[in-house]
């Protein structure tokens, strides 16, 4: 852990509101992206689509 | 789809490598500034969020034309998956930059030229989303998100001279520029360009997920339809 | 198209149309920024060009809704876009008959509101100047807003959501004029740059907003 002097709260906090937003739209994208696949793989089951990639 | 399946895991594992070393590297790896003292290592996120937040708006803009244009529908999903990343992104600088600018300038926020343009996109960023949301015909909806990417880069431009005009600023001019007088120190400079090459990266990554979840999306929609148009 | 125009005034103009509202909505704003930040003459005097200019824009916003709403409901907008007139022109005349009918009289009753909000004697002039030069532009960009959101159901707060930021630079623009005559500062700037803009914004809206339009209606 470096040294962050005085400024420790500020940079910790940039650093930690930033990987909050980041991760939080990651998993987000994640999350919509098993849903789709999900969705996607129920409605070739229920219409007899052939499955494509 | 094909091809971007394929891409997608070294895309990502590259994404995930650059920004870790250029973060790691920022924080614990570089001194302090004479000046700043450590609220210098914010840089490394401050910087590369901002300039997505532009380039983010800018690849809808081209994604908007080549629909428009060409009506390539996979270009139209692209530039909605892009919204909400750029949003983000643009909400990291922001926040980042309000941080910085409490023991710095003394202020979590003022009306700065740059701050207010970033308020500013943000608030285009939101309103392109919100229009997504409400229009329920998938290529009407294409269409209008368009063309209101199209008035809004052209307002957003007009907004970004008239707040010049308007206010004198805080802000430190560009810490990336061919002009090298202006630049950040070399120090500072090589895990901020390894941090910036993760943010593309992690832009690019995030888009392509997003844009396969929207395609696949719209073909179990498209199913769903002609199913229940035969039975 | 004087036939366009004189339907347009009229349907505004007819209890019910909007256009009185839209005055009245106005008042109403001025009438409420005292009591947000208090009766003191000089602060008063202090954000009364942006009190009016604020006013001024959200009073246009609520009345777009009667830009093309009725005229898309009732299928007068198919038949106009049938009709020999382009579509610019027809955007246009909606444009210039909506500020006739919110933008000019608001322009012409902004100076008795400034009194109350005891304006300094120097602003007046710019004040109606910038905000004859300025509202146009609001009506124009105004159409761009109504025609995106068109047809959909909760259709009222998006278009402030998208038409609002669009303003920002006629806001700034109109509103740094009477300032700056108020601060004893040139106020000719600003006000070139306002014209500027508007004349931008009135050539290019009406071909953005018709091509809008034409992705409504197909």
């Amino acid at each position: 852990m470096p040294d962050l002097g005085t400024y420790a709260g500020a940079v910790l906090g940039a650093y930690g509101i930033s990987f909050a937003l980041l991760g939080g739209l990651v998993a987000l994208t994640l999350l919509r992206a098993a849903r789709a696949k999900k969705a996607l793989a129920a409605a070739e089951a229920r219409n007899g689509g052939i499955p494509n990639d | 789809m094909r091809l971007s399946g394929r891409v997608l895991p070294v895309l990502s594992a590259l994404a995930a490598v650059s920004l870790a070393a250029g973060l790691v590297w920022g924080f614990f790896f570089t001194p302090d500034d004479y000046q700043q003292g450590s609220t210098v290592k914010i840089i490394y996120l401050h910087v590369p969020a901002a300039l997505m937040a532009i380039n983010a708006w800018i690849m809808m803009l081209v994604a908007s034309l080549i629909w428009f244009i060409r009506r390539h529908h996979v270009s139209a999903l692209a530039a909605r998956a892009a919204a909400p990343v750029g949003a983000t992104f643009t909400l990291v600088a922001l926040a980042t930059g309000a941080i910085w600018g409490q023991p710095m300038w003394g202020t979590w926020w003022a009306w700065d030229p740059r701050l207010t343009s970033f308020l500013i996109l943000f608030v285009f960023y939101l309103g392109y989303i919100a229009l997504w949301e409400a229009v329920e015909d998938s290529e009407k909806a294409a269409d209008l998100t368009a063309a209101l990417c199209m008035v809004g880069s052209v307002f957003a431009l007009l907004s970004r001279y008239a707040v010049l005009f308007w206010n004198q600023g805080l802000h430190q001019g560009a810490s990336l520029s061919l002009d090298k007088e202006e630049n950040v120190a070399d120090v500072f400079y090589q895990p901020l360009l390894l941090s910036i090459a993760g943010f593309v990266l992690l832009f690019v990554v995030l888009v392509l997920i997003r844009t396969r979840t929207e395609i696949r999306l719209r073909r179990a929609a498209a199913l769903d339809q002609r199913g229940t148009a035969r039975a | 198209m004087r036939a366009l125009l004189a339907r347009e005034l009229t349907l505004a103009l007819r209890a019910g149309g909007g256009a009185p509202q839209g005055l009245v909505f106005f008042l109403i704003v001025v009438l409420l920024v005292p009591f947000g930040i208090g009766p003191a003459p000089d602060r008063l005097a202090g954000v009364a060009p942006g009190t009016l200019w604020i006013a001024a824009l959200l009073s246009c916003l609520m009345t777009l809704d009667r830009l093309f709403q009725t005229d898309f409901e009732d299928g007068s907008l198919d038949a106009l876009a049938l009709s020999p007139l382009p579509m610019e022109a027809v955007v246009a005349l909606k444009a210039l008959a909506h500020w006739l009918t919110t933008g000019l009289p608001l322009t012409l009753i902004a100076p008795l509101l400034a009194v109350t909000l005891n304006l300094p004697a120097s602003a007046y002039p710019w004040l109606v100047a910038g905000l004859l030069i300025g509202t146009p532009a609001l009506s124009m960009i105004g159409t761009i807003g109504a025609a995106l959101t068109l047809g959909l159901r909760r259709g009222g707060l998006l278009t402030g959501v998208l038409t609002l930021p669009l303003y920002i630079p006629t806001l700034i623009f109109g509103a740094r004029s009477a300032i700056a005559a108020a601060d004893g500062q040139d106020p000719v700037p600003a006000l070139a740059l306002s014209a500027a803009l508007t004349l931008a914004i009135a050539a290019a809206t009406p071909f953005a907003t018709a091509r809008i339009l034409a992705i409504q209606l197909r």
